[in-house]
C-alpha cells in the first residue's frame, strides 16, 4: 500500500459525489416535470394529450437507447456551448444529466401511474382541478414508490459517473482505470470498488429507510 | 331536482360498440332516496357517473336544479361538483392522509381556512361516529369505517346531492345496514337527495323511496319502491325478487329478517 492511496481515493470519492449530486439535481429538475407530464397526458388520464405523450415518449426512448459513452461524445459541442469546455468533472455533468433525465422521467412516470384511478376520480368528483390532483393526490400517494424509484435512479447515476470517468472526467471510475488498470495499482482498483460499493449501499439504505418510514406511518396497525 | 332526458352513451371499444345507456328518462325529486338497480353490466355506474360528468354522455340532457350539467365549462363544472358528493364501492380514500385530513380534503381544495376546516371536520366526524379515529390512516380502518370516512368526506362541502355507487357492496350485511342507517339519517337530518345504485335488492327495500330498474342500458321499470315490489313487471325485477326469496327459503340468508 502506498502513501498516496488514501488521498487518491478521497479525491476520487469527492469528485464522484460531486458529479452524482449535480447530475441528480439537474436531471431531477428536468425529469420530474417530464415524468409528471408523461403520466397525466396518456389516454384516459387527467390531462389527456396523446400527441404530446407520444412525442415526448419517443424523444425519451431515443435518448435512452444511446449508450452513455456515445452520448458523451455526441454532446461534446453542446457541452462546450454550455460549459465553455467539454473536459473535466464539471463539464461532464451536461452529458450525464442528458442521459439520466429521461431515465428518471420514466421511473417517475411509472411510480405516478401506479396511483389508483379511483382516488383520482374521487378527487375529480370533489371538483379538484388538474394541478390539485397532481400535487395533492398523485404525488403524495405515490411518494414511497417515488422514493424507491429515485434511489434506483441515483444508483444508476453513480454507474454513469464511472463511465464518464473512463473518458477522463475524474471520479472513482477514472482513478480505477488510470491507476488501477493502466498502472497496475491493485490497491487503487480495490479501494475504488470498495468505495463505490459503500456509496451504493449507503444510498440504498437511506432510500429504503425513508420509504419504509412513510409506509410505516401510513400502514402501521395500532 | 335532477332531470335526465333522452340520455344515451355508447362506448367504442376495439371489439365494437357497447351501448351502455339507451334513451334514459328519469326525474328525481329533492329529498328523495332514489335507487337504481340492475344486474352487472346494466349501465348503473355509467348512469350515475354521467350525473357529475365523470362520464360524458353522447346525447341527452341532465339538469340539476335547472342547471344544464353538460353545457358547463370546466370551472363551473368543478363548482357544481362540490355540491354533488359521491361515495364509492372501493371507498377511494387517500392513503397519504389521516381520517381527519381525508374528510378535510374537499375543503382544502376550496382553500377554506384551517380553523374552519377543523370545525367542520369535527362536526362531520361526530355525525358519522368516527371521532376517535381522526388520526388513523385508512389502512387502519375496517371496511365499514372506511365507508363512513367516504361519506364524511362527501358531506364536507354540504352537498345537495349524494351519489352512491355500490357503497355497501364490499361490506358484510351488518355493516351494510349501519351504513344504510347513516344514509337514511343524512337524508332526513340534512335533507340531502341521495341517488343510490346497487345490485342488492335488500338495499333498495331498506332505504329507497323510489326505484328504477335498469337492464342493458334501458330503464325498464320505475316508481315507488313499495309498488314495484308488490307488482313487479320486468323480468329483471322478478328475477331479483325470486333470487332473494329463494335465498331466504333455503335459509342461506338470514341478515334481512327484520325488514
Ligand atoms: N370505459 C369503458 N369502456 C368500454 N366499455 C365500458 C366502459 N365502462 C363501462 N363499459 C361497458 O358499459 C356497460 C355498462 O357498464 P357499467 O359499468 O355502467 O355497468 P354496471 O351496471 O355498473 O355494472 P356493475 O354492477 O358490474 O358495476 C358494460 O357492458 C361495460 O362493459
Ligand atoms: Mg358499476
Amino acid at each position: 500500500m502506498s502513501d498516496d492511496l488514501i488521498e487518491l481515493l478521497l479525491v476520487g470519492l469527492g469528485q464522484t459525489i460531486y458529479m452524482m449530486a449535480a447530475t441528480a439535481i439537474v436531471s431531477f429538475i428536468l425529469g420530474f416535470p417530464l415524468g409528471i407530464i408523461m403520466a397525466i397526458t396518456d389516454k384516459g388520464n387527467i390531462w389527456s394529450h396523446i400527441k404530446v405523450n407520444k412525442t415526448l415518449g419517443t424523444i425519451i426512448n431515443i435518448i435512452r437507447s444511446v449508450p452513455e459513452i456515445i452520448l458523451i461524445v455526441i454532446l461534446i459541442p453542446f457541452t462546450r456551448l454550455i460549459m465553455g469546455t467539454s473536459l473535466g468533472t464539471t463539464a461532464t455533468i451536461v452529458p450525464l444529466s442528458v442521459g439520466a433525465a429521461p431515465y428518471l422521467a420514466r421511473i417517475i412516470e411509472n411510480s405516478l401511474r401506479e396511483v389508483d384511478k379511483g382516488k383520482i376520480e374521487a378527487a375529480l368528483s370533489m371538483g379538484a382541478n388538474q394541478f390539485q390532483i397532481v400535487t395533492k393526490v398523485i404525488i403524495p400517494e405515490a411518494l414511497p414508490s417515488l422514493i424507491r424509484g429515485l434511489t434506483l435512479g441515483l444508483i444508476s447515476i453513480i454507474g454513469l459517473t464511472a463511465i464518464a470517468g473512463a473518458t477522463g472526467a475524474g471520479g472513482l471510475g477514472s482513478y480505477a482505470i488510470r491507476f488501477g488498470y493502466q498502472r497496475y495499482r491493485t490497491d487503487v482498483l480495490i479501494g475504488t470498488v470498495v468505495l463505490i460499493i459503500l456509496l451504493v449501499q449507503g444510498i440504498q439504505y437511506f432510500g429504503d429507510s425513508l420509504a419504509k418510514y412513510i409506509n410505516r406511518k401510513r400502514y402501521k396497525y395500532e | 331536482m335532477i332531470d335526465i332526458s333522452n340520455l344515451s352513451k355508447v362506448y367504442h371499444t376495439p371489439y365494437g360498440k357497447v351501448t351502455a345507456l339507451k334513451d334514459i328518462n328519469l326525474s328525481i325529486e329533492k329529498g328523495d332516496i332514489y335507487g337504481i338497480i340492475g344486474f352487472s353490466g346494466a349501465g348503473k355506474s355509467t348512469l350515475i357517473r354521467c350525473l357529475n360528468r365523470l362520464e360524458e354522455p353522447d346525447t341527452g340532457k341532465i339538469t340539476i336544479e335547472g342547471l344544464d350539467i353538460n353545457s358547463l365549462d370546466k370551472k363551473s363544472l368543478n363548482k357544481t361538483r362540490k355540491k354533488v358528493g359521491m361515495i364509492f364501492q372501493q371507498f377511494n380514500l387517500l392513503d397519504s392522509r389521516t381520517v381527519f385530513d381525508n374528510v378535510g380534503f374537499p375543503l382544502e381544495l376550496d382553500k377554506v381556512p384551517k380553523k374552519e376546516i377543523k370545525e367542520r371536520v369535527e362536526e362531520i366526524l361526530d355525525l358519522v361516529e368516527l371521532t376517535d379515529k381522526r388520526n388513523a390512516y385508512p389502512s387502519q380502518l375496517s371496511g365499514g369505517q372506511k365507508q363512513r370516512v367516504g361519506i364524511a368526506r362527501a358531506l364536507a362541502n354540504k352537498p345537495d346531492i349524494l351519489l352512491s355507487d355500490e357503497a355497501t357492496s364490499a361490506l358484510d350485511p351488518l355493516t351494510t345496514y349501519s351504513i344504510l342507517e347513516l344514509l337514511k339519517d343524512i337524508n332526513e337530518k340534512l335533507n340531502i337527495t341521495i341517488v343510490l345504485i346497487t345490485h342488492e335488492l335488500d338495499v333498495i327495500k331498506y332505504i329507497c323511496k323510489n326505484t328504477a330498474v335498469i337492464e342493458q342500458g334501458e330503464i325498464i321499470e320505475k316508481g315507488a319502491t313499495n309498488d314495484l315490489f308488490i307488482n313487479p313487471k320486468s323480468v329483471t325485477l322478478k328475477k331479483f325478487i325470486e333470487i332473494l326469496s329463494n335465498f331466504q327459503e333455503n335459509g342461506c340468508y338470514q341478515g334481512g329478517d327484520g325488514i
